[in-house]
């Protein structure tokens, strides 16, 4: 058997950005979730598609029709797939195809890319739920393996996700945490006690018959990743350019068995423009990797094929984003607490909306709302930490600055309390109508 | 370099001033003295006492000039500070009002050489004193500032032979939002001609610059105000009352500040949100047309015009404004802004100014895209979280905004020019 091996995993992810909307104009609005522009969703999506989904869904079943050892792991965000089949059907066509060459893992997330973990463990539970359903849905697959949006984790979120019945979870590999302990190995999280209450909602969600009593955690190798993420196309990194042979050295001469390899898929084609020569040295990877006797690992066979190596302990939460491995991007400053908490204050609300047949659509469609406002990319733009640094050109937005991004936030969201309030309204004036008629019968 | 002397020719010096101009140059002299330059200012008048080391303060008005026809018109008192940045349309009223006073003297003449003659009369008269101190004084460099003091700058080098910087705080065509006074566009390029080098206080003015005057691109420097750190303006935490939100603005009331936008939008704000005051400081050709705008709005009752403040009053505004608002149709800097922030209010600036290319924590708009800035102001007073987060984030900023750090830029200029 081989010793080595490289665990590819792509995350494939857009948000639904927000219409603009002007605090003037509340309640005018037809769609909220247009993009910044008129029809900028579908435009950026399209583009994508071209640059990036299209080519390198390609070039994968190219490179595993050609070596058959290659294997990958996706984690395809439910608000992805939902545009995918509005904007461009091809884009789920071609996952389609890479799926049935049998050398395709597909993992879970929350379906809205959210933050839910932090918020309302019964909407996590959920957005998991819905996530199975459109996987299975789409492509008749039923994963095992666990990815929380960002990559937010603790030994809470493993052993919650353990109680759902998965097998394994994926998390980021930052040095500092793990004691020394080589990221490139198959561990165990740290078992421990999740609050009943929690507890409920996991049984409740619990996909499977036979839990384990472990979950196993797959550790980001975030210098290997970022090499080819971040760093690829650098002129000033000592390394460039990066050829496929250098990177063969590094894997082949370091100690460990898993190369956990994650990153966002957009890397091939958007954030590495296809000019820097990425899909080359993507398409020359496999042949240079398995001349070494490295070989490829999905993330469940990965840690079906090697030994536990030991446990990670991990309590405060971490996530694979900035320097600083924390939450900061989505929670860490006044005005993105005060949107999201604005956003998670509904959920009664919401939940009375979950019961009764009558009205059903409409109840959906504001359910769907809420749900997409969820999204943690809207939280990412109201980021403040590298705008206060003058550092502006690490602002990844469609916004001129954070707080444009919450103001136009707070818009939709009133937007949306609006049309709430109005069907809670007519709901009440219809009950109240009814019961009339009912003692008129009588 | 050798920590020679600056003969810098000022028209304004806080805390007797009635615009930025004042505040900047007081900043500027402050700075270049940490960082050990002496330096000659004069000025037309000096009107309070004023003993510092390294500084030699000359009241350009107690130097005597021989010429007798340089006196003729001098007994007329002109506020040559406030002139100095008025518009074309108040050069008319001025000059109304000056018939009025003296019309006997002047009947012989018509009104505008009257009023011409007069203010520029004052900057000749100053320019041939200038000329009279750079003989006196010993200096490395010249450093003029604006319209105003540029003849006085040439003045001064021609005795001297020495080489001027000219400083632009603002060209006659952002004063004059596009409908610049050929004279003073006249002097300024002249000015411009014999300057070495050129400050410009923002690279907007910056191309005002090397667009309008022909100046070549290499010949202008930029160096954007900054905030001198003085202690923190006390806070005194008082509001109108306890529901009322205060949106300020702070300026003259002149085309190029644009305070009809702000007014517009005001309408708009209202239609939302009742409880807001809209507070607008300062004097100016435009305040009758104001005043008749916000009745035929419908909102008059809501919109206090206070006339001039002094410094310490403005803190205190600031302070108690809920949201300073700076909708300028074209600002070359925009001092007021760090003012505000340094006062802990959050700011909502156009975009078409030279502190939007320094400041990050702000909101921005097109000053004239009112329901954006009436969405932004809506924003800020409703959403607590939002105007501290601005607020605080501004004042870290500002702590990283120096004149100590500005002045070097200064400082280099000067070694540039000595070493030509």
């Amino acid at each position: 058997m081989y010793k080595k091996s490289i665990c590819f995993y792509f995350q494939v992810h857009q948000p639904w950005r927000l219409s603009k909307v002007n605090i003037l104009r509340l309640a005018e609005q037809d769609d909220l979730f247009e993009g910044f522009g008129h029809g900028d969703n579908k435009a950026v999506f399209k583009k994508v598609a071209e640059k990036c989904y299209l080519p390198t869904n390609k070039l994968l079943y190219s490179i595993i029709k050609k070596h058959p050892e290659v294997k990958v792991t996706f984690s395809l965000s439910g608000v992805f797939l939902d545009q995918a089949e509005c904007f461009d059907k091809r884009v789920i066509k071609s996952f389609k195809k890479l799926l049935d060459t049998g050398n395709v893992e597909l993992m879970n997330e929350t379906y809205y890319h959210s933050l839910a973990w932090l918020f309302s463990k019964k909407e996590f539970a959920h957005q998991i739920k819905m996530h199975r359903s459109k996987i299975w849905k789409l492509f008749k697959r039923r994963p095992v393996f666990f990815r929380n949006t960002e990559l937010i984790y603790n030994n809470q979120v493993a052993n919650f996700a353990r109680l759902i019945g998965f097998n394994g979870i994926v998390a980021e590999g930052w040095d500092p945490l793990l004691n020394g302990q080589n990221p490139n190995f198959v561990y165990n999280a740290k078992t421990c006690d999740i609050h009943p209450e929690d507890r409920k909602i996991a049984d409740d969600a619990c996909f499977t018959k036979r839990r384990n009593h472990k979950i196993k955690l797959l550790l980001k190798n975030y210098r290997l990743s970022d090499d080819i993420a971040f760093r690829f196309s650098n002129k000033d990194w000592p390394e460039y350019p990066l050829t496929v042979e250098k990177y063969a050295d590094w894997i082949e001469f370091s100690d460990g068995n898993t190369y956990n390899l994650f990153l966002d898929y957009e890397t091939f084609g958007e954030h590495q423009w296809e000019e820097t020569g990425i899909f080359e040295f993507l398409r020359k990877l496999p042949t240079e990797l398995l001349q070494r006797n490295i070989y490829f690992r999905t993330v469940s066979e990965t840690i079906k094929d090697y030994r536990v190596k030991g446990e990670i302990d991990i309590h405060n939460l971490i996530s694979w984003a900035d320097e600083s491995r924390d939450l900061s991007a989505w929670v860490g400053n006044r005005i993105q607490e005060a949107a999201i908490k604005a956003v998670y204050d509904l959920e009664p609300r919401i939940i009375a909306l979950t019961k009764g047949k009558k009205r059903r659509e409409e109840k959906d469609a504001l359910i769907e709302i809420w749900r997409r406002l969820q999204t943690s990319d809207h939280f990412y733009y109201m980021c403040t930490k590298y705008w206060n640094d003058g550092d502006v050109h690490k602002y990844f937005s469609h916004y001129e600055s954070p707080y444009n991004a919450f103001i136009n936030f707070m818009n939709c969201f009133n937007d949306f309390v609006l049309q709430l309030d109005k069907f809670e309204q007519q709901d009440k004036k219809d009950k109240i109508e009814s019961k009339s008629e009912k003692i008129h019968e009588a | 370099m050798n920590k020679g002397k600056v003969l810098m020719l000022g028209w304004e010096y806080a805390p007797f001033y009635s615009g930025g101009l004042g505040i900047v140059t007081r900043s500027i002299v402050n700075s270049l003295k940490k960082q050990g330059m002496d330096i000659i200012l004069v000025l037309p008048k000096v009107p309070f006492e004023l003993n510092e080391d390294q500084l030699e303060i000359i009241n350009a008005s107690k130097v005597k000039i021989e010429s007798p026809e340089s006196i003729i018109y001098s007994d007329i008192e002109i506020n040559s500070l406030l002139t100095a940045y008025s518009t074309s349309y108040s050069y008319k009223e001025r000059i109304n009002k000056l018939i009025e006073i003296g019309a006997k003297e002047m009947s012989d003449k018509t009104a505008n050489e009257v009023y011409g003659t007069n203010l520029f009369n004052e900057v000749e008269r100053y320019a041939q004193k200038a000329a009279k101190i750079a003989e006196k004084y010993p200096h490395q460099v010249i450093h003029t500032h604006d319209w105003m003091t540029a003849k006085a700058g040439l003045a001064a080098k021609k005795v001297s032979n020495k080489p001027m910087v000219m400083h632009i705080h603002a060209t006659e065509f952002e004063r004059s939002a596009g409908n610049p006074n050929q004279d003073v566009y006249e002097i300024e390029r002249e000015g411009m001609n014999g300057a070495s080098k050129i400050i410009a206080v923002s690279e907007r003015t910056k191309e005002k610059i090397v667009s309008n005057y022909g100046v070549s691109e290499d010949k202008v420097v930029v160096v954007h105000n900054a905030i001198e750190k003085y202690p923190q303006a006390k806070r005194i935490g008082k509001k109108i009352n306890k529901t009322d939100k205060i949106v300020l603005f702070l300026g003259r009331l002149t085309l190029q500040k644009g305070a009809e936008f702000l007014l517009e939008a005001a309408e708009k704000v209202l239609r939302h949100k009742r409880r807001v005051k809209f507070v607008f400081i300062g004097h100016g050709d435009m305040l009758p047309f104001l005043i008749k705008r916000s009745i035929d709005l419908g909102i008059e009752k809501k919109v206090m015009f206070t006339g001039f403040m002094d410094h310490e009053d403005v803190d205190k505004a600031y302070q108690m404004a809920d949201v300073y608002v700076m909708p300028s149709v074209d600002e070359p800097f925009g001092i007021t802004t760090l003012e505000a922030i340094k006062n802990g209010t959050p700011v909502i600036i156009s975009k078409q100014s030279g502190v939007s290319e320094v400041i990050v924590n702000a909101l921005k708009v097109d000053f004239w895209d009112i329901d954006e800035l009436a969405n932004q102001i809506l924003s800020v007073i409703r959403y607590n979280p939002l105007s501290k987060c601005i607020a605080q984030n501004a004042e870290e900023e500002l702590k990283r905004l120096d004149w100590d750090k500005q002045c070097k830029k200064i400082m280099n200029v000067y070694e540039q020019v000595n070493s030509k």
